[in-house]
């Protein structure tokens, strides 16, 4: 940028026009990187469980989060249409109503881990834009520990469905594992 | 027997590569033709013995050789032969194998194209990509064994992951992506050694240039590519969605698409060398941060498929590419100085530089909504994404500046811009920004970044069709030929000037397309029983009934959905249900008419074909299908720009020859 300073001004003032370009370049950056922030700020989705979600209180309202868990068995109370479902989401401890006006996919029902993106509203419900359901069968509400949602969300996408590794294959284990297992080979 | 032969490969690979990179720092350093030749031969070796690698394991998948480990993780004798070819690319292991090969090829073209030309800075090349050949072998030979023996190997193996076997989209994406992200090692090791050489003469960046572009071209197609795919396959309607691993390719875009222009000062002027560099040298340094963030697991994303306990090792060799840059950088970047002047005022130098700094920025914006979460977690323990209301409202505005700056840069004269040379070439391009605009309007445009999207591309537009057809008219004028000749003529005198117009005429076309299939989309959910209607827009949908499908890898439940446009039929589209023998759980696959105005789409959230009833996504998106168009014109343009340079490499030396052969004769 420097380079950028004046052919035809005179030394002096190409001085101060350096100066000038760097200082507005130093603001315009300043400028961009609070905005940058401010906008991440206002614009994070939180991966919570029921109980992080509790106890996230009034902050959980009209924030987006990413709410994983199970769905409560005999929760599910599906109304007349597509704008009429409601169940609960547990983790074994908590549990939070949730309220979703999309048509629910293929998968969902009593007892599957489930993803809700929503926010919380004042009168205490979730309200959902979108579910998604996990791939996972065997998802479990984990009851004592937090959701782990990282292995929920990569199960909803369908990304971990492999079949269990037959146990003669070497070094095939489920990717879902946050920790990777060690690689037997 | 071949997961031995296999190995053996990857190791002599590993052994060419290092050999081959140790040999070509010291012939940098002090040049000898002995060195040279062979840092070429073991590049050379480098490629060959990754090509064999591939071959094997091609071999093996096909051959349905269960004692490969990849083949047992990825392989089944249920899939179609097409699905077990391509599953080279399905899983971790084989796509870094895949990724040798393609580094394999581009070392060997790039050193085979430069072999008697730059001599001081070649052999730094060579060590560079070589170095970092060598670190992808270290991966297959260790964290990433493809080749490991299975004892007492499975009959049968589960075949890859159903997501991919779901569409033909899958099949050329990820080679385009993997030429695109791979090919920038090249101009990532000529950048290096311009700067281990202290120099960055003339006649250098033309290969740094091109070799930038090659793979530029791919990356471009293969992000379209990606978009198109969960497109068509993952159902739920759009084409984007700032997901990490889309992020990751779309980063070093910005960065090369960036370089790809300051070269242009660098070729014209002789300024912003080291600017130029330190940009090829970002560009491949977000590749292998791409390559971290989609392989490590740290992210959740839609489109990461191979993950696994590699992410360690790739972030270690990031961080040594990185301080090698770093100081490579400091140490060298005084050498080089510029050799000309930049214009300030109002010309198109300036613009160019706002353009740089406009690239920067957005891969800045990128990258911080990308990595921002991983901060979080890392520092906090807390869990969270970064939402796209984040990313479209920081895109949005630098996008349309970049379509602004992408008019207002060609139309402007090089150099100082009298106020009538002002005049003369910014206030004509107002009549197609304001009729595109009033076009919208009345269209139904009311969203004020599409207006300005319109207006914007309807600037560039004029500006851009100008300049293609200014040697045109030149031509026509000096030369009295008729349009068609003067337009072939000129566009074979000047191809790389004409290419690149395409590329821009591209590139507009593709904001203008994302502003309006962003904004002007419909959408709705709905719950249908059998014979049930439902309208949206000027499309009626009815629920016919629903059909079972067999195939011998999947079992189908289709809807059938008929279709009216305006009260007349149009026929009928099949979203549909698959389920995998090897997945439990069924993958949805929708259905989209795609036509030049708008696109109808179907997606199925769930059907019951005993209860006859089908719950649908529908969405109407406007422009979409410009998009895949607009990628195609970028493409062709980028190649249209690269062939002189193609054909340039090999003219000379069959030229130099028949002038030796023919001048003794001529002599006497």
């Amino acid at each position: 940028m420097s380079s950028s300073a004046g052919t035809t001004l005179p030394a002096p003032k190409s001085r101060r026009t350096k100066w000038f370009a760097i200082t507005a370049l130093a603001v315009a950056a300043g400028a961009f990187v609070f905005i940058a922030f401010g906008g991440i700020g206002e614009n994070l989705v939180y991966y919570w469980g029921p109980k992080e979600l509790r106890a996230a209180g009034r902050k959980a309202v009209g924030a987006t989060i990413r709410l994983g868990g199970q769905v409560a068995p005999g929760s599910v109370k599906l109304g007349d249409g597509v704008s009429n479902l409601e169940f609960d989401v547990t983790d074994g401890t908590a549990l939070v109503h949730v309220v979703s006006r999309g048509v629910p996919p293929q998968l969902f029902r009593d007892r599957i881990g489930v993803v809700v993106e929503g926010t919380m509203t004042a009168q205490g419900a979730f309200e959902s834009q979108r579910l998604m359901v996990s791939h996972d069968n065997k998802y479990r509400a984990p009851a004592d520990k937090n959701v782990d949602m990282k292995t929920l969300m990569r199960s909803t996408q369908g990304l971990d469905d492999v079949p269990a590794p037959r146990p003669a294959v070497a070094g095939s284990s489920a990717p879902s594992s946050p920790q990777p297992e060690p690689e037997s080979r | 027997m071949i997961p031995m032969l296999g190995r053996a490969l990857v190791l002599l690979a590993l052994l060419a590569a290092s050999g081959g990179a140790l040999v070509g720092f010291a012939t940098g350093a002090r040049p000898t033709a002995l060195g040279w030749l062979w840092a070429r031969r073991l590049a050379y070796a480098f490629a060959a013995f990754m090509a064999l690698a591939n071959l094997l394991m091609e071999y093996a998948l096909l051959s349905h050789d269960f004692s490969v480990s990849y083949v047992a993780h990825v392989g089944s004798r249920s899939v179609p032969t097409w699905v077990s070819m391509v599953s080279l690319w399905s899983s971790l292991e084989g796509s870094i194998l895949f990724w040798g090969l393609v580094m394999g090829v581009y070392v060997a073209v790039a050193t085979r194209q430069n072999r008697d030309k730059h001599p001081e800075y070649m052999p730094y090349a060579v060590g560079v990509w070589l170095a970092c050949g060598a670190f992808f072998s270290f991966l297959l030979a260790g964290p990433a064994q493809p080749f490991a023996t299975v004892p007492g190997p499975p009959l049968d193996g589960p075949g890859p992951n159903a997501l991919l076997q779901n569409h033909f989209l899958m099949v050329i994406h990820p080679p385009f992506l993997y030429s695109g992200y791979v090919g920038m090692t090249i101009p990532f090791g000529l950048a290096c050694a311009a700067l281990l050489v202290g120099r960055l003469g003339h006649d250098f960046i033309r290969p740094l240039r091109n070799f930038l572009l090659l793979p530029w071209i791919f990356l471009t197609v293969a992000i379209v590519l990606g978009g198109w795919w969960a497109y068509e396959v993952l159902g739920w309607g759009g084409y984007w969605a700032w997901d990490p691993v889309e992020n990751a390719s779309f980063l070093p875009w910005l960065t090369a698409t960036a370089a790809l222009h300051s070269a242009l000062l660098v070729e014209r002027k002789g300024v912003l060398k080291a600017w130029t560099v330190t940009l090829v040298i970002g560009t491949y340094l977000l590749t292998i941060l791409g390559t971290f963030m989609t392989r490590s697991g740290v992210f959740n994303s839609v489109h990461s498929f191979t993950q696994s306990a590699i992410g360690p090792t790739i972030l270690v060799f990031l961080a040594a590419a990185l301080i090698f840059a770093v100081v490579l950088l400091t140490l060298r970047v005084n050498a080089l100085a510029p050799e000309g002047r930049l214009e300030t005022g109002p010309s198109r130098d300036v613009v160019f530089l706002v353009q740089n700094l406009l690239f920067v920025l957005f891969t800045f914006t990128v990258l911080l909504g990308t990595v921002f979460p991983l901060v979080v977690e890392a520092a906090r323990g807390v869990q969270m994404s970064v939402g796209r209301p984040y990313f479209d409202r920081m895109s949005v505005p630098i996008g349309v500046c970049l379509l602004f700056v992408m008019g207002v840069g060609p139309a402007l004269p090089w150099g100082r811009a009298t106020g009538r040379q002002l005049r003369s070439a910014l206030l004509p391009p107002l009549f197609t920004a304001a009729a595109l605009a009033v076009l919208g309007f009345v269209l139904g445009v009311r969203n004020p970044w599409t207006l300005l999207a319109l207006f914007f591309g309807g600037f560039t537009a004029q500006v851009t069709v100008s300049e293609l057809l200014l040697p045109v008219r030149q031509r026509m004028r000096s030369h009295g030929e008729s349009f068609l000749e003067a337009f072939g003529q000129a566009r074979q005198r000047g191809q790389r000037r004409f290419g690149a117009y395409i590329v821009h005429a591209g590139a507009l076309l593709a904001i203008v397309a994302i502003a309006v299939s962003s904004t002007m989309g419909t959408s709705k959910e709905i719950q249908l029983r059998q014979g049930e209607s439902t309208t949206l827009g000027a499309y009626s949908l009815t629920f016919v009934n629903a059909e079972r499908v067999s195939e011998p890898h999947r079992e189908s439940v289709l809807a059938r959905m008929d279709v009216s446009k305006n009260g007349r039929p149009i026929g009928s589209l099949y979203p549909r249900m698959n389920q995998y023998e090897s997945q439990r759980e069924p993958i949805g696959t929708p259905a989209v008419r795609t036509s030049l105005t708008e696109d109808l789409y179907l997606s199925i959230h769930n059907i019951d074909p005993g209860n006859r009833t089908v719950g649908l996504l529908v969405l109407v998106n406007p422009m979409v299908g410009w998009i895949w168009i607009a990628t195609a014109i970028m493409a062709l343009g980028g190649l249209l720009a690269l062939m002189p340079a193609w054909r340039g490499a090999r003219v000379p030396v069959t030229e130099r020859a028949r002038v030796a052969t023919a001048s003794p004769e001529g002599s006497s």
